[in-house]
């Protein structure tokens, strides 16, 4: 009779396959160490631009931040302020997201509510492939093909329009360059960038809406807009303003096709329809040609402000988003 | 008389307002639908009018060639093609197995504090703005080191990618169907074991859908690069390795010289061009334009295809 073979303790194989089993401790280990190699890394950046701009923390203090009627960006005499690039970042970003916000959430409404089932994969897809194209090349067509086609026209209008109008006119005051080079710019680039962003995670908060809502809707003989308007967008709200802050996020740091378009000024102007620059449109054009430690040191102040900003916008929206999450219960429409 | 009369005009009122509502019903919904018709205006504006262009001045000598002097006819691009190639394989070589080991850890603890931080890391990472990478990368690598290079671009390329790739990989871990590795634990496979040679194959066409992803977005990248690989129009892999093996250097020494130097990639050679006056230096920056995009809308497309096909599989 054949033996059947069973290994005995001390056989050289039941060693081998309990010793494999001590593979355990240096796998966990290992895995450990990477999620604590990543969770270094964020940290590691805070704290690196922390370290480097400690020189204009101490020299400038809150002043290189702060508002100020005409800051002062002067590499040769050493006196540095920041206030035109915030500024130049703020108002890009935030006509940007005027401009996104009614786009963005009229096409998650249609592509999670009306577009027809076979339709809505590959529309969707479209619009997240425009987030998908590289941004030097959002700035090459922008610099040839948009800004005479589309901005400069916008702007002449919007110049007529509000130019003359007291209050507005600080922001509209013309004429846009020929060039187009601008805010404008820049603000209707970074709208198309940031469409796709917002719709994604729009869309996606509006298909976790559970169906019991619809119907009641329908129920109580809304129409369709009036369920979507009055319904379906105030229980999505908080996704929704997630999604904006988002989007708002993307915008906010964006570089190089913002800074193809939007004419490099130092100038300090507030209007729109002006060329300037923002905090990272700065960095990508002055950084490397930096005349002395102090200039390296304030971009990398201009850096860490970015940061810091993205980070908080960040928390934000995953706060707003998990809300939503949170409370929708699990048997949401599929 | 009179209720007869104000009835009459509630009755006619409520015929308008439902009139008014189903007007409001079209025309809002119409909105929407012309709305999503109007943005995919600019993506076939922009992806028409790159090839329209692109395509023009694309020939054999782009592909194959350094670049020549300005005012000279021709020459190419090749300088920033191998340049793209040696930043794409230095990241994917940083990013890869700290992401992927990282998502193991998230897959399996994804409720620990460890696991909710680097959740919240990944997200945190995943927002930062490229241009600080490169600031921090040029802080932290370039600073010391005294010069640009190729492998502290790659090293800024990388932190681009781990968010992608730790992601990606995680969920298609969680995928995996539970039975197979209760099964794998269950015959005696130690936990390592059942991840590398149960869960890791099981998800592995998945995982490399990731890492397409990331090298997608990596690739056209151009801010972190700016202050860490500066970009080189001299470099040439030919002659440094021709260079390497004729005067017998070692492996070691000749992949040195390919990643301690500035090197080019296709979206920095694009931005330095489109800014040039010159029509020659133009026309290549709208060739380089094509390139990429057809390279990166390939890789996504196909990515997407593929992750979209795998859940409708495994999700029945």
């Amino acid at each position: 009779m054949k033996k059947i073979s069973v290994p005995q303790k001390n056989h050289w194989l039941a060693r081998f396959q309990r010793s494999t089993h001590y593979g355990d401790i240096p796998w966990s280990a290992l895995i450990i160490i990477a999620s604590f190699l990543v969770l270094a890394l964020v940290i590691a950046i805070g704290w690196m631009l922390w370290q480097q701009s400690a020189d204009t923390r101490a020299q400038f203090g809150w002043s290189f931040i702060l508002p100020t009627s005409n800051s002062v960006w002067d590499p040769l005499k050493g006196v540095y302020q920041s206030w035109t690039f915030i500024y130049g970042t703020l108002i890009t970003s935030l006509f940007a997201i005027i401009f996104a916000i009614p786009i963005s959430v009229g096409i998650a409404v249609f592509l999670a509510e009306l577009c027809p089932e076979p339709l809505r994969l590959p529309l969707g897809w479209m619009i997240e492939l425009l987030a998908a194209i590289p941004s030097v090349v959002y700035g090459l067509w922008g610099i040839f093909v948009f800004l005479p086609n589309v901005v400069v026209p916008v702007g002449q209008g919007l110049a007529a329009a509000f130019g003359q109008i007291p209050l507005l006119n600080t922001f509209f005051i013309g004429p846009i360059p020929l060039s187009g080079s601008s805010r404008l710019a820049a603000a209707m680039i970074l709208t198309i960038m940031i469409v796709p962003t917002i719709t994604a995670i729009s869309r996606d908060v509006l298909l976790a809406i559970p169906n019991t809502q619809r119907e009641a809707a329908m129920g109580m003989g809304s129409t369709r807009w009036e369920m979507i308007w009055q319904v379906l967008l105030p229980y999505g709200l908080s996704g929704i303003l997630g999604a904006i802050i988002l989007g708002l996020g993307r915008a906010l740091g964006e570089t190089m096709a913002v800074t193809m378009v939007i004419g490099n000024s130092l100038e300090a102007t507030n209007s729109l329809l002006k060329p300037g620059s923002t905090m990272a449109s700065l960095l990508a054009n002055q950084f490397k040609e930096a005349v002395s430690q102090l200039h390296t040191d304030a971009m990398i102040e201009i850096g860490l402000t970015l940061f810091v900003i993205t980070l908080i916008l960040n928390l934000i929206a995953r706060f707003l988003v998990w809300q939503v999450a949170r409370r929708t219960p699990q048997e949401a429409r599929a | 008389m009179t209720t007869t009369r104000f009835q009459e005009l509630i009755a006619k009122n409520e015929v308008a307002h439902a009139r008014r509502r189903r007007i409001t019903n079209a025309v809002m919904l119409t909105i929407t639908g012309l709305l999503t018709l109007l943005a995919l205006v600019p993506l076939f504006w922009i992806v028409g009018y790159v090839i329209y262009r692109g395509g023009s001045t694309l020939n054999l000598d782009f592909f194959t060639q350094l670049a020549r002097p300005l005012g000279m006819a021709g020459g190419g691009v090749l300088f920033s093609i191998e340049g793209t190639a040696v930043l794409t394989v230095l990241s994917c070589l940083f990013a890869i197995p700290p992401g992927v080991l990282a998502a193991f850890y998230v897959a399996r603890n994804p409720n620990t504090p460890l696991g909710v931080a680097l959740r919240f890391g990944t997200d945190v990472l995943a927002g930062v703005p490229s241009i600080v990478m490169g600031l921090f990368i040029y802080t932290l690598i370039v600073v010391p080191e005294k010069h640009y290079s190729a492998w502290a671009g790659g090293l800024a390329l990388a932190i681009l990618m781990l968010p992608v790739i730790i992601r990606t990989t995680e969920e298609m871990l969680k995928l995996v169907p539970h039975t197979m590795r209760e099964a794998s634990l269950g015959l005696g496979a130690p936990e390592w074991k059942t991840s590398l040679s149960v869960m890791f194959p099981a998800a592995l066409n998945g995982i490399i859908t990731g890492f397409l992803l990331a090298i997608a977005r990596s690739v056209g990248e151009t801010a972190p690069l700016l202050f860490t690989a500066l970009g080189n129009e001299q470099y040439d892999l030919g002659t440094i390795v021709r260079g390497g093996i004729q005067s017998h250097q070692s492996l070691f020494a000749i992949i040195g010289r390919i990643i301690n130097q500035p090197v080019d990639s296709l979206p920095l050679t694009l931005w330095k061009y489109a800014q040039q006056p010159y029509p020659e230096r133009i026309n290549q920056s709208w060739g380089v334009a094509l390139v990429l995009m057809i390279f990166v809308l390939l890789i996504e497309i196909i990515a997407r295809l593929y992750v979209e096909s795998r859940k409708r599989a495994l999700q029945g």
